[in-house]
């Protein structure tokens, strides 16, 4: 039986490392990446475009989905005008055409943006697994700091190369302001 | 390991040598993260209520009392409470509505427009704002609804399948403006409500009361500050504010539809777009720096709304309230240049008929007062930015009330012309969604954190971090 297994069966989630300061984060991720883990994330109280390089996050596929979803609506916009203008309810007024599609622009531009902005809200959400109001790292105490000063690394016993004792030496080798371990 | 010290003057020579004639800067100096997380939560998470929130509360609550009480006479009588009549048959909640929805626009603007050109002072207005457009299309919202008569039915304004095989009729500018705030309103909540999400998971881990707790950790979903988190939230909050950018622009537009497709002088007119939607951003601006300016004094936030934002908002006034005062000179020019009999009658009979002092009125609140924005003293005096703006509220109603009653008190036929004058009903509901808006405002104040506490957090020195290259 591998290590890795032994400590599945503990329940640890993995390790946290806690650093004082944004650039401490980015540059902790950067050498735990170069140290060849992969299953870690970083936590902090805003936004770090860097960490995306730091951790190797690659490019979301959510403006696809996005623009895909707006595509749909402009189509569902217009559709839906076209279905009742000129098949289901057509109505001359005064010879004018059924298919008067410049009076259609207005709703479709509407929907195109409605369909386009429901998908950026819940791709997002679902994406990032939300509602989750449980996670492991919820169970160490400090973590409440991640929404106002504190700055996280944890890595994640899932990780191929976590092994608890090496892992913890090198999160403290970072010189964090301290590790805990991540109950499950 | 590089370590960082956020104290070290970083800036070149040429920076330094210009810092005499830098604008203030957007965060006063010395604020540290938790100096920024503490003067926000505070507001909220503070356990005893200051009495004047009290008392602005209940009179506020008191005020829309009136609305409903105007809504349910309404509702016994029917619209004929109300002074609208042949053929002024749009009045007080035209007027009313395009106001409320114009208020509106600037939450979007700030958000969305000033986040895609990166301004920076943004961030500390932007959460107030955007709370501001809800509330304000709240009240919007409510006056088209009930002057359909039987509110009841409403429903018949949307597209469903239904029994009797009808559709709303899509060429018409009224059903392109139910699409158009009907998706305003919900692209906003939920442009609002993102941006809360990060925030609300400070406040569930910063509130000491359980059930606030549990509340407030329901709503964050249980954020936890991921970075893979934050890098799907940055893009969709980017890619929103993008899409907010075009919509904002076209509900104005659409609005102005409404009277511009319309066949009568005072509305028929090119330029209507133009100037509706310019001012919709001098009417919201107004509006921020009306609420803004006690608010700040109140709970001395002075430190994260510093005077740059105050002189940049009334830059924005001066500006659009130069391309409205443009849109005024362009109704006298095309009532001259059309050579239209009907549509010089109107500008005559709007600047020296019965209701010639609200033409003045509005030239005096809306164009000549805004011009002391001018003078550097003004802008940056909060006194003079509170008279100001004050004016710009009025003048922007005013404008509403020419637009719609004077146009449409003498039209084409002299036998149909007639006398418009409201009635308590239509004073009463007016100002009871005044109480509304300030009813959520206060709640909004007190319950939320009214300012976006991560984005000020990225203006920090603390914030800023050297990316590796490799």
């Amino acid at each position: 039986m591998s290590h890795g297994n032994a400590i599945q069966e503990t329940g640890m989630f993995g390790l946290l490392a806690e650093f004082s300061s944004a650039q401490a984060l980015v540059d902790a991720a950067e050498a735990a990446r170069k140290a060849g883990y992969s299953r870690m994330d970083g936590y902090s109280p805003f936004p770090i475009p860097a960490m995306d390089h730091a951790l190797g996050i690659r490019n979301t596929r959510l403006p696809w989905l996005i623009f895909a979803a707006g595509v749909t609506g402009c189509l569902a916009g217009f559709g839906m005008q076209y279905f009742a203008s000129v098949i289901h309810y057509p109505l001359n007024v005064g010879g004018r055409p059924a298919n008067s599609w410049p009076m259609f622009i207005p709703i479709t531009f509407e929907m195109t943006i409605l369909f386009a902005a429901v998908t950026a809200v819940f791709g997002m959400l679902i994406i990032n697994g939300f509602p989750k109001h449980y996670h492991p790292v919820f169970n160490v105490s400090s973590f409440a700091r991640a929404t106002s000063d504190g700055f996280f690394l944890a890595i994640e016993s899932s990780d191929p190369k976590f092994h608890e004792e090496e892992t913890r030496a090198f999160l403290n080798s970072l010189s964090p302001v301290e590790v805990s371990d991540i109950a499950r | 390991m590089a370590t960082h010290d956020p104290n070290k003057d970083e800036r070149t020579e040429a920076a330094k040598a210009y810092a005499p004639y830098a604008p203030p800067p957007v965060l006063a100096p010395g604020e540290t993260l938790e100096s920024i997380t503490h003067r926000i939560t505070s507001i909220v998470l503070r356990r005893d209520t200051p009495n004047g929130w009290i008392l602005g509360f209940l009179l506020s609550a008191g005020v829309m009392g009136l609305m409903l009480l105007s809504i349910v006479w309404l509702l016994y009588w029917g619209v004929g409470t109300w002074g609208n009549n042949m053929p002024v048959a749009w009045a007080f909640d035209i007027i009313n509505f395009v106001w409320w929805i114009g208020i509106g626009h600037a939450g979007t603007l700030i958000s969305a427009i000033l986040l895609l050109f990166r301004q920076q002072w943004r961030t500390s207005i932007n959460r107030f704002a955007e709370a501001m457009t809800l509330f304000a299309v709240a009240c919007a919202g409510l006056f088209p609804a009930l002057h359909t008569g039987r509110p009841w039915f409403d429903y018949f304004l949307l597209p469903y399948p239904n029994t009797m095989r009808l559709w709303p009729n899509f060429r018409s500018p009224l059903d392109w403006d139910v699409f158009a705030v009907s998706t305003y309103a919900s692209v906003s909540l939920m442009f609002w409500y993102i941006g809360l999400i990060p925030d609300l998971a400070t406040l569930r881990d910063r509130v000491v009361n359980p059930v606030a707790r549990r509340i407030y950790a329901f709503f964050a979903l249980g954020w936890r500050g991921s970075a893979r988190h934050w890098h799907r939230y940055e893009k969709a909050y980017l890619i929103l504010a993008g899409l907010s950018t075009p919509l904002v622009l076209s509900v104005h537009t659409t609005v102005s539809f409404d009277f511009a497709t319309g066949q009568l002088p005072g509305w028929h007119a090119t330029i209507f777009p133009l100037y509706f939607v310019a001012g919709a951003i001098f009417a919201g601006f107004a509006m921020v720096l009306t609420i803004m300016i006690p608010v700040r004094a109140i709970y001395g936030l002075h430190a994260l709304m510093t005077e740059r934002h105050l002189q940049n908002m009334a830059k924005v006034m001066l500006v659009s309230g130069l391309v409205v005062a443009y849109g005024y000179f362009c109704e006298l020019f095309y009532a001259w240049y059309s050579a239209s009999h009907y549509e010089k009658f109107m500008m005559v009979n709007r600047t020296l008929g019965p209701y010639w002092w609200s033409y003045w009125a509005l030239i005096l609140t809306n164009i000549l007062i805004p011009q002391l924005l001018w003078s550097k003293k003004v802008r940056s005096n909060v006194f003079w930015l509170f008279f100001v703006s004050m004016s710009i509220n009025i003048g922007m109603w005013l404008e509403r009330f020419v637009i719609i009653v004077v146009s449409l008190h003498r039209d084409f036929l002299p036998s149909s012309w007639a006398f418009y004058t409201p009635t308590k009903w239509d004073f009463g509901l007016f100002i009871g969604t005044m109480g509304q808006f300030m009813f959520f405002t206060f709640l909004f104040i007190r319950m939320l954190p009214m300012m976006s506490i991560f984005e000020i957090r990225t203006l920090t020195p603390e914030a800023q971090v050297k990316e590796h290259h490799h």
